[in-house]
Formats: structure tokens, C-alpha cells, sequence
């Protein structure tokens, strides 16, 4: 579990979070969405202690991070796979994280296998690839078996077959009653992996919804027609106070009516219709729509 | 929760342990610092034993005569051995911060008090051990060249024991001297200027003030150190007892501000 009250924090005259409350209920898997930015990885800094909130609060599992008396016991964290001495192997690295908090060699060892870097436990963190990294980072955080997982970006740089593979391993985390919390910024590869979302644009936070009521809502589902017609169709159509667009000669995009509805009102006007189809908005659209007006960095 | 799962200082300090030891650049550091020591111990035995002693004591050359006959002119090396342990001070901190291994560390352990303080103990005695055998070794090594031309020092003469010993305890006392300033500064560049410049430049530039100043000079770290390395008093230098108060208050100082800012500071 894991509670923000009115998380604050600014650096100098920059807000990076602003006034962001939320809980992380266990037993589910909960994705943290927002664009590039937005203070997803401030918020889960501040979640571990590492960042001071300017204003607010926040803790885990019943207190903040740093009361804790065995952190990784009740906590796993993958900040960034880059939080590794480079000079270091892969297995020395688990070593000294497991013993700050007299989490036993043998655990190092297992967490080894659990996330496959067993050939190259060996070798140097410092030339391991991004997938290698980040699975070391996820070994990292399961050392002490905790209750809570915080995890950012966890999929950057791992290929398909280890995006499966996380994906399955939250999931099975999730459903022995532990609390996940993921932060992406691909909304598609949420809506495989979280039952929960929490949305934050530049700081605020946007929405706090379950993934299948997110869909639903920020889906603007529109519909394709092809009709030698199209300019008396759309002037019907706008007439009524129907939104129309053309994206080509002989083609309309209609939003805010049903396929069912367009096709009844062509007939009752003797108007041809070569196409009549809908077009379910993708869910990264979805997405984008909603945290349009809060991209930070937007190209061009 | 049971005492088997918490974390200690002595959980850390093993934990510190075992980062120093996993790191070839620990190691490769520490041996440059004992090889630089021993072989400057060496060559200046060497040197001093073929030098026409007669000769430069007939051209009336006392520079040669009293620094060379000293019983810790072999422990010369420290004014390089220290530079290379200063540094490994620092990289055992700034290391952390480079790599992004620090937030690893503050995760583990956020009482980042705890950290520092281990880190702080592990390096002290690794670098004392070290930093006394190779002063040890300089100074009897020195004598195989030395002590065939009679002369040669004991480790019983006056302030000889004090002088090799000194030099071990000052080297670790720079090592986390180093450390401090890692810890304040964050970046391996800006620690090794910082260090370089409190050890080698500022006690040269402070004399430009005035003779008010040149006063303050034997207060420098390096300066500190020379008042028990030396085995005889010079000039214008604290006592030795007085010159490692100093410098450990100077280690101590660095020390005081490394935890307030490592504290306040986001990872």
C-alpha cells in the first residue's frame, strides 16, 4: 500500500509534482501513465526517500520509506537500470544489496536465475545491455521478497520475449496480494499489465481510474464513411448539429453518432453508402487526447 | 520485525565491505598508493647511499645534509602516495554518484548517515593497514641501501618510530580526507581539484598574503602532516601531537559537512 497526500515538490521555481494525492491498493497491479516529464519519476523517488517533498506526504506500507527498519523487505524498487557501479558484477552487486539488510547469499543466487542473468552474473554491470540492466534492477528488487514493489519504466529496452515475461511476473505478484506500481509512458503496454491507472500530466494528477473505465471514457469512437455523396450527407449531417470531418474527397469522419444511426438517416435520404464503418479510437490516442493539453515536451 | 532482518551499522559496514573489495579499481588504487611508497622509499635510500656524501659535505650543501639524513627522509614519498590515496577516497564516494549507484546505496540504507559513517570506517582501517605497511617497508627498505654505508636509521632513534607510523596515519587520514570532500562535492573532478588544491596550492598561495598569514600555513593539512612525519621538529611547524589534532579536526570538519549536505540533499 502506498499513500501520497498532497505531494508537492519544486525545484527552485519549477514544479515538478504538484498537489498529487493517491493510495496503491495491494492485489492489484497499478500503472502510473503520464507523458515524458510529467513527475512520474520524482513522484517514485520521493515513494523511496531519496527525494525530499517540498510540501506533503507520503509512505509506504503504513509509514514513510525511510522509517523503515529493512527497506528492501518491504519494498522493491527499480528506479532506472543505471543504478548499478558499472565496476561492479552482476552477483557482487545483489551481494551488497542483500547485505545491508542480512538478506542471505543464497537469495542473491535465486533472484539470479529468477530474472535469467545467470551466465553473466559474473561480468561487469557495466557492459550489460539495457534489457540486462533492467533485469538486474528487477533481481535488485526482489531481493528481499517485499510486499511492495515500485517499479520505473520497467519494459524500457527489454525485448518482447522479457516484456512477456515482466508482464506474467507482475501479474503473479499482483495476484499473491502484494502492491505494484509501474510507471510507462506506453499506455498500450498498461492497459496488458495494469487492472488500475493512475493518469499525471506536468505534475497534476489527471485521472484515478480503474483501465476498463479509462477506456471507456477517453475512447471517442468515430465513424468512416465512403459516399459519392459526401456533401449532401455532411451538410445533413451538420445541419442536426453533428460533428463532420473530411478527410478526403468522397470520405467522412462523424463522431458523436452510431454507424446504425448515419446508415438509417443516408437511406431516409436516398444518399449511397460505399463504407459505413467504426472506428474505435486506439487507446494511445485515448491517451494522448487526455494528456494533450499536458505534454511537457511536445516535438516541433 | 526480528533483529535478523533489520539494518545495522554493522550490516552496512559489511555491505560497504564488500563494494570495496568487488572493485578492481580499489585494489589497483591501493597498490599504486603502497608500490609509489615503497619505490620512492627505495630510490631515496638508493639515491642517499651513492650520493658523494663526503662531497656535498665538503661543498657545504646543508639542504642535502639535514633533510637526507633524517630518519624519515625514505617516507619523502608520501607527497605523491598521497595524491593517488586522496583520490581513492574520493572514487570510493563519487564513484557511487557517477554511476547512479548512490541511489541503489540510499534505497538500501536511508539512513544515509549509516553509509557514510561505514564507508567511512571500512576505508580507515583498509588505509591504515595499508598506508602503515608501506611506510614500514619504505623506511626498512630505505635502510638495505642505507645501512651498509653507515647511515642508516633504527626504528629505535629519536622520533623515528613516531615519523614511519605518522606517515601511515597521515596517508589514511588524507584517504578520508578525500572521502569527506567526495562526499561534499559529488563529482570525482571537482572532489580531486578540491583535494589537490587544500594539499598542494593553497598552503603556497597563503604565504602571498602577508606575513599574518604565512602564519595560518602550518594550519594546512599538508603542513599539519609534515609536523609529525618529520622526525625532527623544523622550523615554523606545529608539534606533532598539535599537527595530527589538527589534521584530524580537518578531516572531522569535512566530515560534519559532508553528512549535513548528504542529508539535505535529494539522491
Amino acid at each position: 500500500m502506498i499513500e501520497a497526500h498532497q505531494l508537492t515538490k519544486r525545484y527552485g521555481d519549477k514544479t515538478a509534482v504538484e498537489d498529487l494525492s493517491f493510495t496503491v491498493r495491494p492485489g492489484l497491479v497499478t500503472g502510473f501513465l503520464g507523458p515524458n516529464g510529467a513527475g512520474k519519476s520524482t513522484t517514485m523517488r520521493m515513494i523511496l526517500g531519496l527525494d525530499r517533498p517540498t510540501s506533503g506526504s507520503v509512505t509506504v506500507n503504513g509509514r514513510p520509506y525511510v522509517d523503515h527498519q529493512a527497506p528492501l523487505r518491504q519494498v522493491g524498487a527499480l528506479l532506472d537500470a543505471k543504478a548499478v557501479h558499472t565496476g561492479r558484477s552482476a552477483a557482487d552487486h545483489l551481494r551488497v544489496m542483500a547485505a545491508t539488510t542480512g538478506i542471505g547469499r543464497d537469495r542473491a543466487e535465486e533472484v539470479i536465475d529468477l530474472v535469467g542473468l545467470r551466465d553473466v552474473a559474473d561480468k561487469r554491470a557495466g557492459g550489460f545491455s539495457l534489457g540486462m540492466g533492467q533485469r538486474l534492477g528487477i533481481a535488485s528488487a526482489l531481493l528481499g521478497d517485499p510486499q511492495t514493489l515500485i517499479l520505473d519504466e520497467p519494459v524500457n529496452g527489454l525485448d518482447p520475449e522479457g516484456v512477456l515475461w515482466i508482464r506474467t511476473l507482475l501479474t503473479q505478484l499482483a495476484a499473491e496480494g502484494r502492491t505494484v506500481f509501474l510507471s510507462s509512458h506506453l499506455m498500450t503496454e498498461m492497459a496488458l499489465t495494469a487492472q488500475h491507472l493512475i493518469v499525471i500530466g506536468r505534475g497534476r494528477l489527471i485521472r484515478d481510474t480503474s483501465v476498463d473505465d479509462f477506456i471507456a471514457s477517453a475512447s471517442r469512437d468515430s465513424v468512416f464513411v465512403r459516399s459519392p455523396d459526401d456533401a449532401r450527407l455532411r451538410d445533413l449531417l451538420v445541419n442536426d448539429g453533428i460533428d463532420v470531418s473530411s478527410p478526403a474527397p468522397g470520405q467522412l469522419e462523424v463522431t458523436g453518432v452510431t454507424s446504425d444511426e448515419i446508415g438509417r438517416r443516408a437511406c431516409a435520404h436516398g444518399l449511397t453508402l460505399l463504407e459505413l464503418s467504426p472506428v474505435q479510437a486506439s487507446l494511445e490516442e485515448a491517451f494522448m487526447a487526455l494528456t494533450h493539453d499536458a505534454v511537457e515536451y511536445r516535438a516541433g | 520485525m526480528s533483529l535478523q532482518g533489520k539494518v545495522t551499522f554493522a550490516r552496512v559496514m559489511n555491505a560497504e565491505w564488500i563494494k570495496f573489495r568487488t572493485l578492481r579499481s580499489s585494489w589497483l588504487t591501493l597498490g599504486a598508493a603502497v608500490a609509489l611508497m615503497v619505490i620512492i622509499g627505495l630510490v631515496i635510500g638508493y639515491e642517499t647511499s651513492t650520493a658523494s656524501w663526503g662531497a656535498a659535505a665538503r661543498d657545504g650543501s646543508p639542504a642535502l645534509d639535514s633533510t637526507l639524513k633524517l630518519a624519515s627522509a625514505p617516507l619523502r614519498g608520501f607527497l605523491i602516495t598521497q595524491l593517488v590515496v586522496g583520490v581513492l577516497g574520493i572514487l570510493l564516494v563519487t564513484g557511487e554518484y557517477a554511476t547512479g549507484m548512490i541511489r541503489s546505496t540510499f534505497t538500501a540504507v536511508p539512513r544515509r548517515l549509516h553509509v557514510v559513517g561505514a564507508k567511512a570506517a571500512v576505508f580507515g582501517v583498509v588505509a591504515l593497514v595499508a598506508m602503515t605497511l608501506a611506510s614500514f617497508a619504505a623506511f626498512y627498505g630505505a635502510q638495505i641501501f642505507l645501512g651498509p654505508h653507515g647511515h642508516g636509521s633504527s626504528i629505535s632513534d629519536p622520533g623515528a618510530l613516531r615519523s614511519v607510523a605518522g606517515a601511515g596515519l597521515y596517508l589514511t587520514l588524507v584517504g578520508l580526507l578525500g572521502a569527506g570532500i567526495g562526499w561534499i562535492v559529488r563529482s570525482t573532478a571537482g572532489a580531486i581539484t578540491a583535494l589537490v588544491g587544500l594539499l598542494l596550492i593553497l598552503p603556497n598561495l597563503i604565504p602571498l598574503l602577508g606575513s599574518w598569514a604565512d602564519r595560518l600555513t602550518r594550519y594546512m593539512p599538508s603542513n599539519a602532516g609534515e609536523s609529525f612525519i618529520t622526525s625532527t621538529r623544523m622550523p615554523d611547524t606545529l608539534t606533532p601531537v598539535t599537527g595530527i589534532g589538527v589534521l584530524t579536526l580537518w578531516v572531522a570538519a569535512a566530515f560534519v559537512a559532508a553528512v549535513v549536505l548528504v542529508r539535505r540533499r535529494d539522491a
